[in-house]
């Protein structure tokens, strides 16, 4: 069966997410199967699961979908994609998903875009992950209850010499965010210009 | 042999042991190991949850800054190996990423040349560039005696899957029966330690640590062994806490392969890190192994 003949079945959301993600293409292969959500450490806390999403998608349900808890609870461990009989990058569609999330303002879930804003903010600054500073600003603003309640394992941690309380720091900070920047600006000319990944 | 050698944050101080195992037994086996000058953090999940050029050209950074000596990258931690063999294989693939990626690099006065640099797990090279009969030749303190649950997690074995079985990888198993411990059955080996749910959402995150840890003791292993960062320091550091919500007892050492394979290459094991983790493992490994020692003479 050529690719063509599913042509009109695409939704505007779905080739928009397709277009986001790498192999993306691969989307329109789903059989409804069910692999991915039975394979899925974190099925039984989705809100849907995947198999469920790519129905979604293709009926161009977008607030559904990228209001769901669903990919906040996906771990990225690649189950689902390693299972796929269709070969569908289904851990990729997940950060697209996440992505478009939060640039649309839709992420129902406050935490993970959090930790991955506050995780980055470090890496842009020194180049490296600093985990001190990323546990404490991020616990601090978002889960103090669950800073307090790690405060014990911290302290355990530091006694052995496992916590710095200094970040360590590439010398060529500059070039990093040269790159970054760079980076930045492409991926916004690009949506702007709406074309392909 | 010699490889450029990506350490990763982790490496850095939380998981100092798993580094210093490294270099200990890679110098035991006669590779040579050169630290990538100035390497950045491969931004483990993060950045792909924001931008997928900026995750895809900070990772590239790295792949740029090999030198013409070195066409090989290893890298100990799942979650940077992935991420440097998943944007290479990008890059490869797909004319445009790579043409972005590039013009990104340009910036920082970089170029990176798709498929120029081999990126490697840790576990890969000892296992096929080592091999059997060069470790059982090296073997000098047997693992006799010891359990040992080989625990793999997820992202050296998938999504690509290059040098073992993406659900029941074995690599590890074999490794350690040469070495003479008793491998037990780990049916949960290739499950997920939940990454940074813990810092999400505790619910979720200690279910799937009980999950891995309850399996380890069904078997009986004396402990685990692991080869990721993230892996150790939810099995180990949440161990505590993980007994307090499931009202559980575990007590299971989260020992890094290295560190364990250095042991059976008689390696002091102070020059092995151990020590540093919550849950203790030496008393445990001397007791077994200093058990088997007695039995073996008795």
């Amino acid at each position: 069966m050529s690719v063509e003949s599913t042509e009109i079945h695409r939704s505007q959301f779905m080739r928009d997410v397709m277009a986001e993600t790498p192999d993306g293409e691969r989307l329109v292969h789903c059989l409804q199967c069910g692999s991915c959500g039975g394979s899925c450490p974190n099925g039984p806390d989705m809100d849907y699961t995947p198999r469920a999403i790519f129905s979604m998608i293709a009926a161009n349900r977008r607030d559904d979908v990228l209001k769901s808890n669903t990919m906040w609870c996906c771990v990225s461990c690649y189950f689902c994609t390693a299972r796929c009989p269709q070969e569908i990058p289904i851990t990729e569609t997940m950060y697209t998903l996440k992505r478009m999330a939060i640039r649309e303002g839709k992420a129902t879930e406050g935490d993970a875009p959090a930790l991955a804003r506050t995780f980055t903010g470090f890496v842009d600054k020194f180049g490296r992950a600093f985990e001190v500073g990323i546990a404490t600003r991020y616990l601090m603003l978002n889960k103090p209850m669950s800073g307090l309640k790690s405060m014990g394992m911290g302290m355990s941690m530091f006694a052995r010499g496992r916590l710095s309380l200094r970040p360590a720091k590439i010398r060529q900070t500059g070039q990093l965010q040269a790159i970054i920047s760079k980076a930045r600006e492409l991926s916004k000319q690009e949506r702007r210009s709406g074309g392909a990944s | 042999m010699k490889y450029a050698y990506y350490p990763g944050c982790s490496l850095e101080v939380n998981s100092a042991s798993y580094d210093v195992s490294t270099r200990a037994v890679m110098e035991k086996l006669g590779l040579q190991l050169d630290e990538l000058d100035d390497w950045n953090c491969c931004g483990a999940t993060e950045y792909f949850t924001q931008d997928e050029l900026v995750a895809t050209s900070v990772i590239a950074r790295n792949l740029a800054l090999v030198d013409k000596d070195h066409d090989q990258l290893v890298a100990p931690c799942a979650a940077c190996y992935l991420n440097l063999k998943k944007v290479d294989k990008l890059m490869c693939d797909h004319a445009d990423m790579n043409a972005q990626i590039n013009q990104a690099l340009a910036a920082g006065n970089l170029k990176y040349k798709a498929g120029r640099v081999r990126v490697r797990h840790l576990l890969d090279v000892i296992y096929t560039d080592v091999g059997e009969a060069a470790l059982k030749a090296k073997l000098v303190q047997p693992l006799n005696g010891l359990r040992v649950a080989a625990y793999y997690g997820c992202q050296v074995v998938r999504p690509v899957g290059e040098f073992d079985n993406p659900e029941y990888p074995m690599k590890m198993d074999e490794m350690f029966q040469w070495l003479g411990a008793e491998v037990v059955d780990y049916p949960v080996k290739s499950h997920c330690c939940g990454g940074h749910m813990t810092q999400l959402s505790e619910d979720m995150a200690f279910e799937m640590i009980r999950r891995l840890l309850q399996s380890a003791a069904d078997y009986r292993a004396d402990l685990i062994l692991t080869m990721c960062p993230m892996c150790q320091l939810n099995l180990d550091a949440y161990q505590g806490r993980v007994n307090n919500y499931f009202n559980t007892n575990f007590r299971l050492p989260i020992v890094f392969f290295t560190q364990m394979l250095g042991v059976a290459l008689g390696i002091d094991m102070k020059k092995l890190g151990f020590g540093k983790e919550l849950v203790a493992a030496e008393p445990v490994i001397r007791a077994k192994l200093e058990g088997q020692a007695a039995g073996a003479t008795a």
